[in-house]
């Protein structure tokens, strides 16, 4: 009937989402063309959405770089030490909690449901780190974030949904509740884990706030600190980086500093089209819940 | 059910708990009662128990000092403008995306928009910094041959509200609209059908169908919002700045870390930092009972 106006409507609207798409994607389609050209092209402004002068020189100079390769190591390090350790605590604290007999269950819930509305701050907190003295060592990366309320009440739900038929009968092959956990039900839940455990491991892989508070020696600084440094606070300053290419050619610090940019997030980039469906489900059973 | 019994049925249970218990106890709850280094002089030779108690010595000095009004006029602003503009722009990016008959683009934007959300905020901060440059930043140079003159945006406080905004808008709009996808599609398609045949238009079906059947939602997400509306990340804030532009830039957090992490007055960055939390509290605290009057929804 009303199709003409709709087709009015549909292209604004194509236009508008567009337009999202272009803003988000646009400056990573232009990193990885300037990062990708030739130095006189970038100089030029001659460089928008292809690269020009293609080379690798810029990816040479920052894969030799023993700083980052350095960095790189420590954050994955930190990354899959971390994210095992928030999902086996998180994992067990949630399974204890989604049963109704856990011994005080619901008092144990408000105590940390409170956590999300106080906090002691930053100070309070780094001073804990401080006086347990594990200052400048992996676990003071991945023991103040080893369980994020919002994961553990995720999982609570996900495990109160299971039937609990499924666990009696391990009740009565003779299971005890860790084992009912381990055989019956950490099975069962392959997605949750995947999704909770993407997750944590994003959220260290990106966390800035705990090494610039708890670490202060240098070699095990983690990417992201790393990149602050490289990036924001000008240490790579031209004549560094022209001395290390010898002084032959120019090097332009914008491509540089692209180069670092797409090199630390490769992995994100890479693994996000496959894994973005497991986020979105997170969200849905947090949504649900909430 | 005795204590008695429960407990020898629940131990393996409760034994399964503890690490999460430990963690809550420990990096949560006594950071709380840490708190009372504010009301001493703490020492970093002499730990927190120690240390000799001051009273309300830098509760004092921070009150009486010019600091405080500037400090809470940035956070009140940074988080008031965020509230307004980064809270309606998922709502109109779900009602785009929802009115996208192409399934398969709709899709596409959906996937892109999600993307920035896993960008670290140090990459983000950077691509800023480096997009917005004054030498040869992508922006400047489009600004150059518009034959506007360059501005140094990073340099100049005025501009850093919105710059923070429209990051922040930017990294996390996609992923906040997923919340408001997924309450539309629990709108029932009888009720577009019956419009139809009434011979309602798109946006009349939108203003009477759509935005009615998702309002609930809005409304809870208003009020979380607004309650943790000064409870702004420290990271981006912290990587954006720099004194140049603290006039504008320089919150309660950013604060706290230079008293207490470059200057080593852990005190006086507690004080600021329970002060800090006494006001978010009221916020979250009257934003829940501005909810419970108006819906009758509350956090508690």
């Amino acid at each position: 009937m009303n199709e003409k106006k709709i087709s009015v409507f549909s292209i604004v609207n194509l236009l508008l989402l567009t337009a999202v798409a272009l803003a988000t994607l646009y400056p990573f389609i232009y990193m990885v063309a300037v990062s990708l050209s030739g130095s006189n092209y970038v100089l030029k402004g001659m460089v928008s959405w292809f690269p020009r002068g293609f080379n690798l020189d810029m990816y040479k100079l920052v894969l030799q770089d023993p700083r980052i390769m350095h960095a790189y190591v420590n954050t994955i390090v930190y990354a899959s030490a971390g994210t095992l350790v928030a999902l086996v605590v998180t994992g067990l604290g949630a399974y204890a909690l989604s049963k109704p007999e856990m011994l005080f269950g619901r008092g144990f819930t408000v105590l940390i449901v409170i956590t999300m509305f106080f906090s002691g701050g930053m100070i309070p907190t780094f001073l804990v780190v401080k006086e347990m003295g594990i200052m400048d060592t992996l676990w003071a990366m991945v023991l103040p974030g080893a369980v994020s309320t919002w994961n553990l009440l995720i999982m609570r739900t996900f495990f109160a949904g299971i039937p609990r038929e499924l666990e009696e009968s391990g009740k009565l092959d003779g299971l005890s509740d860790l084992g009912i956990f381990a055989r019956i039900v950490v099975p069962l839940s392959g997605a949750i884990f995947a999704t909770i455990g993407l997750f944590y491991a994003v959220g260290l892989w990106n966390n800035f706030l705990n090494p610039l508070l708890y670490l202060r020696d240098p070699d095990l600084f983690p990417l992201q600190v790393i990149l602050r440094n490289l990036l924001l606070a000008g240490q790579a300053g031209a004549g560094d980086l022209t001395a290390a290419k010898g002084g032959d050619s120019v090097i332009v610090e914008e491509s540089y500093k692209f180069a670092v940019i797409l090199v630390s997030t490769l992995p994100i980039l890479c693994v996000y089209p496959f894994v973005q469906r497991f986020f979105v489900r997170g969200v849905m059973i947090g949504a649900v819940k909430g | 059910m005795t204590l008695r019994t429960k407990w020898s049925k629940g131990k393996i249970l409760f034994a399964m708990f503890i690490p999460c218990l430990l963690y809550y106890l420990i990096f949560k709850y006594l950071p709380i009662f840490g708190i009372v280094v504010a009301f001493k002089n703490y020492s970093l030779y002499r730990g927190v128990w120690a240390s000799d108690w001051v009273g309300l010595k830098y509760f004092r000095l921070f009150f009486s000092g010019d600091d405080l009004w500037l400090l809470l006029r940035n956070t009140f602003l940074l988080g008031f403008y965020n509230l307004v503009f980064g809270f309606a722009a998922p709502i109109v990016l779900a009602l785009l995306l929802n009115e996208m008959r192409l399934r398969v683009f709709k899709r596409f934007v959906q996937t892109v928009s999600y993307l920035p959300h896993f960008i670290s905020n140090v990459v983000v901060a950077s691509m800023v910094i480096v997009f917005l440059s004054p030498t040869g930043g992508l922006l400047n140079r489009m600004l150059e041959s518009l034959g506007i003159g360059s501005v140094n945006f990073m340099a100049d406080p005025s501009w850093f509200r919105s710059i923070y905004v429209l990051s922040e808008i930017w990294q996390h709009v996609g992923w906040e609209s997923i919340i408001y996808l997924a309450a539309l599609t629990a709108i029932d398609p009888a009720l577009y059908e019956a419009a139809g045949i009434d011979g309602a238009n798109r946006w009349q079906k939108i203003r009477s169908i759509t935005l009615p059947g998702i309002s609930p939602t809005i409304i809870i997400l208003f009020i979380l919002k607004v309650g943790s509306m000064i409870e702004i990340g420290f990271e981006k804030v912290y990587l954006l700045s720099n004194p140049a532009t603290y006039a504008s830039a320089d919150i309660l957090s950013t604060y706290v870390y230079r008293t207490a992490m470059v200057n080593g007055n852990f005190s006086y960055g507690a004080a600021i930092d329970l002060f800090t939390a006494v006001v978010s509290f009221v916020f979250i605290y009257s934003a829940n009972l501005l909810s419970r009057r108006i819906t009758g929804n509350s956090l508690w």
